[in-house]
């Protein structure tokens, strides 16, 4: 099966049919990435999400992962509830494609249930040996807890604020570069953009990336120069980059129709990184 | 850093093995490389010319990035068929930056108008690129062409140049692109 002979209306036949699993696996994914925002392709899709045939070896749902993906590039509303749904899931992989889905639909509904996964990590200002620690035997911690906090910083969960402090010190730098992210999205303090940017100096290329991707995220203007010289391939600079600008530009200038300064030499940086 | 160090000596006989850390694939050192390279100029037109078909994806980019820094008028239609047919954005992205470079005075005064007219037209198809990015290079080099365009005293495609960046600045979808538009107009018609 390849792109150019799948059709929408194929792709959702494909997936609401129950013999060829790969299929269905591969349709889910094909609706999000070529944004088929239909009904019938939510319907087919939000289906999807209760799929019990397709397990993976660890007894995973990769069905459900892919449609949840899909549901959060379509944008539509009525997804909200039953993505809500599979953060009840005992498959991780479903419950952080949820997160993030629910990130991108961007809907206040999502932030209760979100909140309560992080509960059982927070004990007062600490992280508990829940939050720390990983299930037996497997690569992740219990909860998506990168996906989550992010979300919650997106959704402008203000009362989130409390739950996601003491991720700063997680053990793993993602999560704890999450935290910073939606500390910063939450409070505008500096100092959270600013643990982004000590970050980019990083010794592995991976947790540099991360960093870059997050101070684009969240436009962080003042890392403009920290980006530039960062050692990371200029596409991703490029991109991160474009975040600041567009926050640099979103800000008020002197005279009407001028561009910010702080726009400007954004923009002379980015120019040298072409 | 052993190739940072390399880079700075700024000697010739680095030039292979410069363009040899191109071709692994450490972003990190290949930018030190890149600009080692662009730093010796000229000289290392040739010898990377001669290798360019043997490179993989990462390296080429590298490769037309360091071309489009030196701005070496041999590299002019490598940079052209890269800028509008390559599959690789970073590398389209670079080659359009250093369309905008070219240095022209080499060149036998009759044939420099025709070349910046063929550097303009690549521009105007480069500047409906589907990523944003390379939209974006498309507007520096078109403000670094006027420059070229004014030292040679052909204006006559300015007001041609002008009336592209115009409706990138009103039209175009990513406000970033709209923003440096404007600023290229700014400065081009400070400078006139």
């Amino acid at each position: 099966m390849t792109e150019a002979n799948l059709t929408p209306e194929k792709a959702i036949a494909n997936l609401l049919q129950k013999e060829d699993l790969g299929m269905r696996y591969y349709a889910a994914w094909w609706l999000g990435k070529f944004r088929v925002a239909t009904d019938e392709a939510v319907n087919a899709l939000i289906q999807a999400l209760e799929d019990k045939e397709d397990r993976a070896p660890d007894g995973g749902f990769p069905l459900r992962r892919n449609a949840a993906k899909a549901l959060g590039k379509l944008g539509f509303n009525r997804s909200v509830e039953p993505l809500i749904k599979c953060l009840d899931c005992d498959d991780y992989y479903v419950r952080e494609s949820a997160a993030q889905a629910l990130e991108m639909l961007n809907d206040t509904r999502a932030i209760a249930p979100l909140m309560k996964l992080l509960e059982t990590a927070v004990d007062g200002e600490e992280l508990t040996k829940y939050g720390k620690g990983t299930p037996l035997g497997k690569p992740h911690p219990h909860e998506p807890y990168e996906a989550i906090i992010e979300a919650l910083g997106t959704l402008k969960a203000k009362n989130a604020l409390n739950l996601i402090k003491p991720f700063l010190k997680h053990p793993i730098p993602k999560v704890a570069y999450g935290a910073a992210r939606a500390m910063y999205q939450l409070t505008e303090e500096d100092s959270y953009g600013e643990i982004l940017v000590t970050a980019l100096q990083g010794k592995e290329l991976q947790l540099r990336r991360s960093a870059l991707m997050d101070l684009g995220a969240i436009g962080y203007t003042s890392s403009a120069d920290a980006i530039s010289a960062t050692f990371a391939e200029n596409s991703l600079k490029l991109i991160a980059m474009k975040g600041l600008l567009e926050s640099a530009i979103a800000k008020e200038t002197e005279e009407k129709d001028s561009i910010h300064p702080e726009a400007v030499k954004i923009m002379e940086l980015m120019d040298s990184l072409l | 850093q052993a190739v940072q160090k390399l880079a700075a000596a700024q000697s010739p006989e680095a030039i292979p093995t410069l363009i040899q850390v191109l071709g692994f694939n450490n972003p990190g050192a290949a930018v030190a490389a890149t600009e080692g390279l662009i730093n010796l100029g000229e000289i290392a037109i040739a010898p990377l010319m001669k290798n360019l078909d043997d490179y993989n994806y990462g390296a080429r980019a590298w490769a037309l990035r360091v071309f489009a820094g030196i701005g070496d008028i041999r590299a002019l239609d490598l940079l052209i068929s890269a800028a509008t047919t390559d599959f690789s954005l970073s590398v389209r992205r670079a080659a359009t930056k250093g369309l905008g470079n070219i240095q022209l005075s080499s060149l036998p005064p009759e044939d420099i108008a025709p070349t910046q007219e063929k550097i303009f037209r690549t521009l105007c198809l480069t500047i409906q690129d589907g990523e944003w990015v390379v939209r974006y290079a498309s507007i520096v080099a078109l403000e670094n062409l006027t420059q070229s365009l004014k030292a040679f005293n052909n204006n006559y495609l300015i007001p041609q140049i002008v009336e592209q960046l115009t409706l990138l600045s009103q039209k175009d979808d990513e406000i970033g692109v709209q923003t440096r538009a404007k600023l290229a107009l700014t400065k081009i018609k400070q400078e006139v």
